[in-house]
């Protein structure tokens, strides 16, 4: 990976222990029963939400090519990884990177040719997609077909999906920082100026591809040893919007973005539950008015680190220029 | 009698196709206007399609006027949309506006649900089932109607967009706005008044489709919204004629594959052509190529 630094830095060494530490508070709070099994679930789906937010915005945010079908590739990860400890009686993470290595490559197939595509084209090729990878898995009769695939042992649990989150948010965090990274947002930026430099533009549409496929299967994967069960209608168009929802609110270009958003909205709707069924509404009334309010999401394209507090910290009562 | 066959599945296919060229052709006004793709469209559909179920069974309505307070109803609710969630937005990032629009999608399916209730309702009988026989080939009246109504429809549209006045300040918007703007359109005008004639056509699909599957219910407008917009990009986005071109050719296409192929595949198909046929002519059948600026 070219974009990790040799020998660890100051900087690197407080966030992989700060890491560490988050990790093993909410371990003994889920341990002792303060964060309930509940919460502790829905931890957990934070978790996977990020792992898909963070994948599509590698490819959305930062290399400007609009998908409509991310749930696709999440439940092709799944069906993968769940026939993998079915069928084979593979470990666990093996299952997983398998789903992993089969969703990136069925991006790598349907991406050749469909990333020659533009804007709305492209988006309704890869929402054409997830309908076909849907409709194909409810004809297909040794996965469950309709009835949906039951009985996958529960191994996602804490630790794994906050070891994979961590490793995904950091993989790609490297990846935009390097010259992949680079390459990727000048494709966004201006695809005809950075063809015009030499960048060989659908080479970097296709890694982005194939890299937020991967770890949409990967999700799909932890998702389906912790639901137990798959069902296609899980992973339809809503599922693809849903994804989507996360990434646009959190900031296009922001991967802290996308974890704070993918966190609230996994959050909300949870939170909404008292309000049965007012609760849907609610939420997209929500989406609308903060849609309305911050077009360009909740960071924008920035993101936050250790530096932004350090900032906050520094200028104190100062406080960012007010509005115009 | 395979021939006979065909040409049953050809009219059965025509008439589903013009209820997706109806809703298509929303679409593809909407994006050629403000570049937006409308999620919402699919849902001023079944929205159509509650107005027409209540004023048959409240009111006690007979078809036509109907289909008026449908299409009516639709296109207020349409323009307020347009108005409260795209107009604020015109200035931001198209993705932006695409989130908005999935939002109003997401909060008419819901809203609908909590008022009506998640259950089904069936469409009480406007028109009758009678069955006319050419020969051998067997057409429901319905059909025949949903057919020409909607062809009625796409004509009356044709001649507002290229004999009225309005018309060519919506043709104008769509090539430029900022241009018609200086040259005196009141775009905003404009762009409402496309949002009320595309989510006119959609009400008045509502209720053929209402009619003719007997059976409504909130979340009727997603897979039929869906494949109105393939068929509006099959066609080239942004043309009229296109939209009806793909509808059509969608219908049919999905009857074809149900009764030749298999029923269970047909969805998977459909996106499949629409795939094949963009890779080949990356704007859609009827759509220009444009040249992009540097």
């Amino acid at each position: 990976m070219g974009g990790i630094k040799k020998g660890l830095n100051k900087k690197s060494i407080i966030t992989a222990l700060i890491l560490i530490l988050v990790y093993i508070i909410l371990y003994y709070m889920i341990k002792t029963r303060v964060i309930n099994p509940y919460k502790s679930q829905i931890l957990i789906i934070i978790g996977i939400n990020i792992i898909l937010a963070a994948s599509l915005n590698l490819i959305l945010g930062f290399t400007g090519q609009l998908t409509l079908g991310h749930a696709g590739f999440m439940s092709i990860g799944g069906y993968t990884a769940a026939m993998m400890t079915l069928k084979f009686h593979l470990p666990f993470a093996a299952a997983l990177l398998a789903g992993g290595l089969f969703a990136a490559l069925i991006s790598y197939l349907f991406g050749l040719p469909i990333l020659r595509l533009k804007g709305d084209y492209l988006a309704i090729s890869t929402l054409g997609f997830g309908e076909i990878i849907r409709v194909i898995i409810v004809n297909l009769d040794f996965i469950g077909g309709p009835r949906g695939l039951a009985g996958i042992p529960k191994k996602t649990t804490f630790t794994w999906v906050y070891v994979i989150t961590v490793l995904t948010v950091i993989i790609i965090y490297n990846l935009i920082k390097s010259t992949y990274g680079r390459a990727m947002i000048s494709v966004r930026e201006d695809e005809i100026a950075s063809e015009a430099m030499g960048i060989n533009t659908t080479k970097y549409k296709i890694i982005a591809f194939v890299i937020g496929g991967f770890f949409a299967g990967i999700a799909g994967g932890l998702y389906a040893h912790l639901i137990m069960f798959l069902d296609p209608k899980t992973f339809g168009f809503l599922k693809s919007m849903d994804i989507l929802i996360y990434v646009v609110f959190g900031g296009m270009g922001s991967i802290s973005g996308s974890i704070l958003s993918a966190s609230i909205l996994t959050y909300l709707p949870e939170v909404l539950r008292s309000f049965s069924d007012l609760r849907m509404i609610i939420y997209s009334i929500l989406i609308i008015v903060l849609m309305l309010f911050r077009p360009e999401g909740l960071m924008g394209s920035k993101e936050l680190s250790l530096n932004t507090f350090r900032k906050l910290s520094n200028t104190g009562s100062l406080k960012r220029g007010g509005k115009k | 009698m395979d021939f006979l066959n065909f040409l049953q599945q050809l009219i059965n296919g025509l008439s589903l196709g013009s209820v997706y060229a109806l809703i298509a052709i929303g679409y593809t006004m909407v994006y050629g206007i403000i570049k937006l793709i409308n999620f919402a469209h699919g849902d001023i559909y079944m929205v159509g399609a509650f107005i027409g179920f209540y004023s048959v069974t409240l009111l006690k309505l007979s078809f036509i006027p109907t289909l008026i307070l449908a299409m009516a109803g639709s296109a207020v609710l349409g323009v307020i949309i347009e108005k409260v969630a795209y107009k604020p937005l015109r200035n931001s990032p198209r993705i932006t506006l695409l989130i908005t629009a999935i939002g109003i999608s997401l909060l008419l399916e819901n809203g609908f649900r909590f008022i009506f209730g998640p259950n089904p309702k069936p469409f009480p009988e406007v028109l009758p089932a009678k069955i006319i026989y050419l020969g051998p080939i067997r057409i429901g009246l319905i059909q025949i109607i949903m057919f020409t109504v909607s062809m009625v429809l796409v004509l009356a549209l044709q001649f507002i967009v290229y004999k009225t006045k309005v018309g060519k300040a919506m043709r104008a918007a769509s090539f430029d706005t900022e241009t018609a703007q200086l040259m005196g359109i009141n775009t905003n005008n404009t762009i409402s008044f496309t949002f009320a004639l595309g989510s006119a056509l959609a009400g008045a699909a509502g209720v053929l489709v209402g009619i003719a599957y007997p059976r409504i219910d909130p979340y009727m407008g997603i897979m039929p919204g869906l494949k109105a917009f393939v068929a509006a990009v099959l066609g080239g986005i942004g043309v009229i004629p296109g939209a009806l071109a793909g509808g059509l050719m969608m219908g049919t296409l999905e009857t074809f594959t149900k009764a030749y192929i298999s029923t269970k595949l047909s969805d998977a198909i459909a996106f499949s052509i629409l795939i094949i046929v963009l890779i080949i002519r990356p704007a859609g059948l009827l759509g220009k190529k444009t040249n992009e600026k540097v």
